[in-house]
């Protein structure tokens, strides 16, 4: 899997949600792209990635 | 000075082409703080000819250090206050505004009629929350946000990046206002100018 630019080894599938927690992200200020489209928000409990996947995810901080 | 005189001297830094063309754009401006005060300045003078203004807040004490407005404005709603401001930079500017708070619920039909829109709100989760909503739901707009100006950091490190396919990101990505690193005016600027800018090359491409 390619994620941000870097490759990333996928050792099994997982859901989005969970890879995103296991990383560390509060999914509350994030956007995440899946092989080139959006993933809705209510969407990252049902997305299975797979090792083909590319993402690209923006985690957002305060200030403006 | 007449609206032609206005004319004459925009055409002759700009060009008759670049003009009209910005001159018929229009850009949304979601949460009118630091970012979004100094986004809305900057494209009055580039000649935008149509601005959408969108905050619910008044102007507070606490937002003199970073942002455009002055002491005789606190109390009063910000949209109010920087239409006042535009008129006196470019008078024959149209401003549309919304002093209303942006929601999941109410995004759609505040924003459908934009195709570029900058995001300029201060929280981290308004700031995702306004950015998944545009791109789930208005895939055609050109949206412009701004993370990461906090402090008095490396300048530099403030930067415009194309993220997704109609996604453009500027700031440092990194200093959160919440992790004790203020907001102070010339970060908050760069990153603005960062925002403008990338909204004027839009418009122009």
């Amino acid at each position: 899997m390619k994620v941000n630019g870097k490759e990333s080894k996928l050792k099994e599938s997982i859901l989005l949600y969970d890879y995103l927690e296991q990383l560390g992200y509060r999914t509350d200020r994030i956007a995440v792209e899946r092989n080139g489209l959006i993933v809705p928000r209510d969407n990252y409990k049902k997305c299975v990635l797979s090792d083909s996947d590319t993402l690209e995810i923006v985690h957002f901080v305060g200030g403006g | 000075m007449t609206e032609q005189e206005y004319k004459d001297i925009c055409v002759q830094r700009f060009g008759i082409e670049i003009y009209e063309r910005l001159k018929k754009s229009r850009v949304a401006i979601a949460g009118l703080g630091g970012l979004g005060s100094h986004i809305a300045v900057m494209l009055a003078r580039s000649c935008v000819g149509t601005l959408h203004l969108i905050d619910f807040d008044m102007v507070d004490i606490s937002n003199l250090n970073r942002q455009e407005y002055y002491v005789q404005h606190i109390g009063r709603p910000k949209t109010e206050c920087l239409k006042e401001k535009l008129t006196e930079i470019n008078p024959f500017i149209h401003i549309l505004t919304d002093n209303v708070r942006v929601t999941k619920e109410n995004l759609q039909e505040l924003f459908k009629d934009e195709t570029i829109v900058c995001e300029a709100f201060d929280r981290a989760d308004e700031k995702a929350m306004l950015v998944n909503g545009i791109l789930e739901r208005l895939p055609y707009i050109r949206l412009i946000s701004g993370s990461g100006m906090a402090g008095f950091g490396d300048a530099n490190e403030i930067r415009t990046r194309k993220v997704f396919q109609n996604f453009y990101l500027c700031g440092d990505e990194k200093t959160d206002s919440g992790d004790g690193a203020g907001l102070m005016a010339p970060r908050v600027c760069i990153c603005a100018g960062h925002q403008a800018n990338q909204a004027v090359q839009l418009i122009l491409q």
